[in-house]
This record gives C-alpha cells, sequence and structure tokens, in this order.
C-alpha cells in the first residue's frame, strides 16, 4: 500500500512479452556494408537499374557524412561494418497464405496479428514485414476494387516503378540526413500506399514491423501517396525479440498529400527497450515526414512510444498548400534505462497554414524523455497559426524530462503559441484513487492515461484500446 | 461496527492524536467537532489508512478485524469511505471512468463479476439526483475546474455509488453555501439506513442543524474529552470550543 517515491520505481519490471524468437531459416548477408552490399540488395530484389543507381548515390553520399551528435541520446559508436544489411526467411516469394511458412504465421498470430483474411480485426489490412521483407499483405484484393494500391515497397518497384520513381525521395531527400542516407542506401521494404483521386480508402491499412534475425538491422521504406480528395489511415506496430545486443532500426517514412486530401498515420512503437541495466534494445533512428503539397490537404501524426533503448524520430510536416493543416500528437514513455528524442518539425510554407502539436511525454525508472520540435513559419506563410503543448510527467525522482522548443519566425502576421508543464504524480491523487478502492498500479495506470487523452482520442478506435494496454503493461512495476 | 481503543498517531513525528476511544455501531452517525489542530482530520486519515499518518499505539478493530491489517485499497473495499476536506484533481479521467472502476475495485473484491455498461449508467443516472448534478457532470475530468461546491457534492456522489458500510465526512461543510450544504446533507440522509454508519467531521454545528447525529464528541489536543447527543452541539455552539478546553481531558465513553 506504499505510494512514496521509491515504491513507484518497483511498478516498471514487467517482461516484454514479444521478445520470443522465431526459429526459422534464413537468407543472410553477411555483416558488412560497402557497394558491394548495396549492389546485392538490388540484385535480390531484381529492381530497375534507377533503383540500383539511387542507392549508390546515397550510399556514396552517406559516406560523406557524420553521425548526428546533437540529440540529448547516449550510446556507443555504431560499428556498421559489424551489421548484417539483409535477412529474409528463406522462401521463394510466397503469394497465397498457404505458400507462407506456418512459423511465420504462427509469429505474426502470438503477437496478435492473425494474417489469415477470415480471423484480421474486421476493416484492417495488414503489411507483414518479417526483417528485411514483407511476407503477406492481406485484404489486396479487396482495396484494388477500390483502385487503392497496398503492398510491399519491393512489389511497387516491380509492378508501379512510375509511381516509385516519381515520389520516392520526394520528401526525404536521399542525403537529408545520417540515417535517412544509410536508409536509402540499403532499404530492403517497407509498404506502399497510393490512394487514387476522389478515393475514401474503405479499410484501415497497418504494417507490422518484426525484427527477428539476429545482428541484423532493420531499413525499411514506406511511402504513402493520397492524390486529390482521398482519405487514408494508416497505423504501424512493431516489435522484436529480447536480446543483449543492441540492433540498429534506421526507417524512412515519406507522405505526399495532394489538394485536399487527408493523411491520418498512427504508430504504435513497441520495440524491444532493453533490460533493467539498460542491456540491448533497438536503437530507433528514424526519419518520418509529409509534404501537404496541394491546398487544403492535412496530415496528421499520432505516435505512442513506449518501447526501444532509444528513439531519435521527429515527424514532421510541410506545410506547401495554402489553408494545409498538420498535425502532431504523441505519448512517448521510458521506462529503464531507456531515452527518447521525440518530437516534430511543422514547416510553414503556404497561406493560412494551421499546425498543432501536442507531446505528452512519461519518464519512469532511469527513463529521459526529451521533447524537441521546432516551428518554422516562412516570409510566404501569411497568416500561419500554431499550438503547441508540451507536458511531461515524471514517475519517481530517478527519471528526467527536458523540453526544447524552437521557433524561426519570418512573417510577422503568425501566431504561435506554446504551452509547456511538468508534474508528477501526487501522493494525493493516489491517495484519493486508492481510497477509492483503486490498487496503486491500476490508480497509476489510470492517472497516465488520463495525462494522455487528448492523444489517446485521436487513434483510431482499436488501436487505442491496444496504446492503452500497451502503456498499462509497461507500466507495471514502472513504479516502485 | 467500528471500535478505536487507544488511539495514538504522529504526522512528521509530531504526536497529533494522543489516546482517542471511540465505539461506533452500524445505523449510528457519530459527529466529531473540535477546534482547529485537535485532531480531527488526522482521525478520518488515519482510519483510511493514509502512508505519511504513523500509528504509534493502540488499536481499531473494524467489523471485528484489525483495521491496520488491511491496506488502503483493502479498507475502501470492505466499505470505509472518505469524503475528502480537499477532493484532489485527476486531468483526463473522467468522473464516470473512476467510478466504474471504483465499484468494480469493490465488486471484485468481493468475488462479483463486473457490472454491465448499462446497469452501472441506470444506477449512476439515478445517484446523481440525489445531489442534484446535471449528467454532463459524469463526463468532465474528475475535480477538474469544479467549483468547491461542486467537488464536495462529487464526493457526495462518489459515496452513494459507492454505498460504503462505514462512511467518513471530513469537514465536508466547509466552503460550502447554504443551498450546497443542504444539497449534501440531503444527500447524506437519503444514504442513511440501519447497517451503514457515519463519522460527520465538522467545525460548525450548522451541518448538524441538517444532518442529526445520535452522537456527538469532541476531539481536543488529540483526545476525545466530551460525548454527548446532539444537543451538545448546541451549547457548544453558544460556548465555545473554551467552554470544553477547561474541563480536564476525561477519558470519557459512549
Amino acid at each position: 500500500m506504499s505510494t512514496s517515491t521509491q515504491d513507484l520505481n518497483k511498478l516498471v519490471s514487467r517482461e516484454y512479452k514479444e521478445g520470443f524468437v522465431t526459429d526459422i531459416e534464413a537468407d543472410t548477408l553477411p555483416p558488412g556494408l560497402s557497394e558491394d552490399v548495396v549492389r546485392a540488395i538490388s540484385a535480390k530484389k531484381a529492381e530497375p537499374e534507377f533503383m540500383l543507381d539511387w542507392r549508390l548515390a546515397a550510399y556514396r553520399n552517406w559516406l560523406t557524412m557524420q553521425d548526428p551528435k546533437w540529440a540529448h541520446v547516449h550510446y556507443p559508436p555504431i560499428d556498421f561494418q559489424a551489421i548484417s544489411y539483409f535477412s529474409a526467411p528463406k522462401t521463394d516469394g510466397p503469394k497465397s497464405l498457404d505458400e507462407v511458412d506456418p512459423k511465420l504465421l504462427e509469429t505474426y498470430e502470438k503477437l496478435g496479428i492473425p494474417l489469415q483474411e477470415q480471423k484480421a480485426l474486421a476493416g484492417v489490412a495488414v503489411d507483414a514485414v518479417f526483417d528485411s521483407v514483407s511476407v503477406k499483405t492481406t485484404f489486396r484484393e479487396t482495396l484494388a476494387d477500390a483502385g487503392v494500391i497496398f503492398c510491399s515497397i519491393s512489389d511497387a518497384l516491380q509492378q508501379h516503378p512510375d509511381l516509385v520513381r516519381q515520389y520516392l525521395g520526394s520528401v526525404v531527400p536521399p542525403g537529408d540526413n545520417y540515417y535517412a542516407a544509410l536508409n536509402s542506401a540499403v532499404f530492403s521494404d517497407g509498404s506502399f500506399v497510393y490512394i487514387p483521386k476522389g478515393v475514401r480508402c474503405p479499410m484501415e491499412l497497418s504494417t507490422y514491423f518484426r525484427i527477428n534475425a539476429m545482428n541484423t538491422g532493420q531499413f525499411e521504406r514506406t511511402l504513402i501517396i493520397a492524390d486529390e480528395d482521398s482519405y487514408v489511415s494508416y497505423l504501424e506496430g512493431c516489435t522484436a525479440p529480447m536480446r543483449d545486443e543492441n540492433q540498429l532500426h534506421a526507417a524512412v517514412v515519406e507522405l505526399v498529400a495532394m489538394e485536399n486530401a487527408e493523411i491520418k498515420y498512427s504508430t504504435v512503437q513497441n520495440w524491444y527497450p532493453g533490460d533493467e541495466q539498460g542491456r540491448g534494445g533497438i536503437y530507433n533512428f528514424v526519419t518520418k515526414r509529409g509534404a501537404c503539397r496541394g491546398p487544403s490537404s492535412k496530415i496528421s501524426w499520432t505516435q505512442v512510444e513506449t518501447g526501444s533503448a532509444i528513439t531519435w524520430k521527429y515527424p514532421s510536416v510541410l506545410l506547401e498548400g495554402d489553408r494545409s493543416v498538420g498535425e502532431f500528437y504523441s505519448v512517448a514513455l521510458t521506462r529503464h534505462m531507456q531515452q527518447a528524442d521525440t518530437g516534430t518539425k511543422m514547416i510553414h510554407i503556404g497561406k493560412d497554414t494551421r499546425s498543432t502539436i501536442i507531446s505528452k511525454g512519461i519518464s519512469a525508472g532511469h527513463g529521459q524523455n526529451v521533447y524537441r520540435g521546432l516551428v518554422k513559419v516562412l516570409k510566404s506563410a501569411h497568416n500561419a497559426r500554431n499550438y503547441s503543448q508540451c507536458d511531461s510527467l515524471l514517475l519517481g525522482d530517478r527519471c528526467g524530462a527536458h523540453t526544447f522548443p524552437y521557433m524561426e519566425i519570418k512573417n510577422p502576421a503568425a501566431q504561435v503559441e506554446h504551452e509547456a508543464t511538468t508534474s508528477k504524480i501526487s501522493e494525493d491523487q493516489l491517495f484519493y484513487c486508492m481510497q477509492r478502492g483503486l490498487s496503486e498500479e491500476n490508480a497509476i495506470s489510470m492517472i497516465v492515461n488520463g495525462f494522455c487523452k487528448d492523444v489517446f482520442k485521436k487513434l483510431p478506435m482499436e488501436f487505442a484500446v491496444e496504446a492503452q494496454k500497451l502503456l498499462d503493461v509497461s507500466l507495471e512495476g514502472a513504479v516502485g | 461496527m467500528l471500535s478505536i481503543r487507544n488511539l495514538h498517531a504522529s504526522v512528521a513525528g509530531k504526536p497529533i492524536l494522543r489516546g482517542i476511544n471511540l465505539e461506533v455501531k452500524k445505523g449510528e452517525v457519530h459527529a466529531i467537532m473540535g477546534p482547529n489542530g485537535s485532531g480531527k482530520s488526522t482521525l478520518a486519515n488515519v482510519l483510511a489508512g493514509r502512508e505519511s499518518y504513523e500509528v504509534t499505539q493502540g488499536e481499531v478493530f473494524y467489523r471485528n478485524s484489525n483495521l491496520f491489517a488491511l491496506s488502503t485499497e483493502e479498507r475502501a473495499c470492505e466499505g470505509i469511505f472518505l469524503a475528502f476536506q480537499y477532493p484532489v484533481e485527476i486531468p483526463g479521467v473522467s468522473n464516470i471512468y473512476l467510478l466504474k472502476a471504483a465499484v468494480n475495485a469493490r465488486r471484485k473484491h468481493q468475488g462479483m463479476s463486473e457490472m454491465s455498461a448499462v446497469d452501472f449508467l441506470k444506477m449512476v443516472r439515478e445517484k446523481i439526483k440525489l445531489v442534484e448534478m446535471k449528467e454532463e457532470f459524469l463526463h468532465r475530468a474528475v475535480n477538474e475546474g469544479f467549483s468547491g461546491g461542486e467537488k464536495k457534492r462529487n464526493e457526495i456522489l462518489q459515496m452513494a455509488v459507492i454505498e460504503p458500510t462505514l462512511a467518513v465526512l471530513d469537514e465536508t461543510d466547509s466552503g460550502l453555501d447554504i443551498d450546497a450544504l443542504k444539497i449534501v446533507a440531503n444527500g447524506v440522509n437519503s444514504l442513511r439506513n440501519e447497517d451503514r454508519a457515519f463519522i460527520v467531521i465538522t467545525h460548525y454545528q450548522r451541518l448538524l442543524d441538517y444532518i442529526v447525529p445520535d452522537f456527538v464528541h469532541v476531539l481536543a489536543e488529540g483526545k476525545v474529552v466530551k460525548s454527548g447527543g446532539k444537543e451538545l452541539a448546541l451549547e457548544l455552539e453558544k460556548q465555545g470550543y473554551k467552554w470544553i478546553e477547561k474541563e480536564p481531558a476525561a477519558e470519557l465513553r459512549v
């Protein structure tokens, strides 16, 4: 019945239930990075030549770049020669479910992501990415009837090379930053979505990323294009086995919204966070950016980040079209020795553009949580408006919360608001809830969920429940 | 139902309760009065099991078992309810969510299944009339932005929904205007029955015009210095606490 600070730290030690390993024969490239490796990846996927040239240019660019040092995170230098850049379960590109290795189906079943369409969550189509490749995309036919393309990016390169060529790298150029350049050189798979003009995508689209192989990096690439007057809601989830070594996940996600289109992108990130001593866990170094290219378009990022040893990501929006809207809703939880440096960039370029940023950081154990955000209003962006709210909640007295809001305003008509709070769960709140019969864990979970409510309500229904559960299990023993 | 025997308790090493004796039987309403710092709120918090209050001596039996063997939440699930003097705000958590969590925690403790959403809503809608609150109140965050009166009415709503066996009201009347006071008293009175007991802690006799107690106890310097019927409250109102403090601190029992 103790509610003191020391006891708060007991609550953070639940097991990571997605931490199992699938024993499956894999086709894995030996560790190391060179032009030959880049060529080998491209060859394995029988890519068009423009793609290989693009990769090689990115690789050469990467060689000239430096690992960024400005984030508030600490880790030993990464040995890029010790990582394998491609690992795929050994199969000959199964197309129907019968050809998918049952072990893989079982893996996704265990993770709560059945790939059999009849068992699937109603109204959600899934692309399952296992290590370096997509193993199955469900409901492809149903979606095709609506004109929606939803497939792995490897398939897209075969079947829709012109679309890929037109948009790939148009939002995150290959040389954008160190990890984006690395990704551009070695990305192995990911999802591709194209929503044609005037189509409201009939299902939620979702990608489930799973890292399985040891000493392997996952470099996936996601590209979503919403053409004029279209709408799509997309969700990604991620897990990995528990290992003592750190593993690198460096993804790039690009979104393009044309006139009057809307893209809602939600992430529930639960990569293995490492153990209590900070051994193992995923380095999650991700570049996510959307371009509101057409007038009155809208891009909305929602993220629930509970996993990874280190998270370094800033889902951003380029508000190019007049009256376009960018949103960022984030819950980031760090416990044990986790470090998160996350936030967003809202770049106002068009007139009457609007952006909203709601960030909720929760730190427990020795967790370090950073909000880092940039609101930039260019001279061209008349009447731009931004509202930012950054709240931090501390559980215990060994964790940290930091807020770095940057603003660059070049147009005097801009209205930019920023609010920030930092609070602790008070003994008064816990006692109040416990006096009403709640256990300490339930009380903490209720208070934390209340703190995150503004973000959770932005998630698609099914996933809001998932996110809440995830937060509950992450907090189990997180205090105390 | 409740038997307090020679209870001593300290807060931050400072003795506050110095030998309280009190017997509460089911169906009874006991008023506890006394000047500031006499230990009234400490007694309420000790009974509810607040951690920072240290029991240094004495025993408390609740329904014939040792109260101090139970955790805070176990006491709540066993039917002890504290209406807070300063109800706490919980941003983002709706009133109805907390109510449901409280009701289901208690049902789970009793080995019952959770109440269905439909039954729960029906029950809450009935209870909310008791404290004359609008239904939209249920969807607001717990106590966030509530006026003083709304917070106290919310405590009574929680009490009505939870249906405790022993309710301790810690200065529920403080900061209430006369209309809110009547609503609160009305809520309490409608919950009075032969199985339920109340301990009503108050500074002023005024509340006891509306919640008529069976017994009145006066606390001074951590002890019960005088006990009597409801007329004791009127006497106090007339003479003030000075009158009591002049009397020797006798061990009085009801």
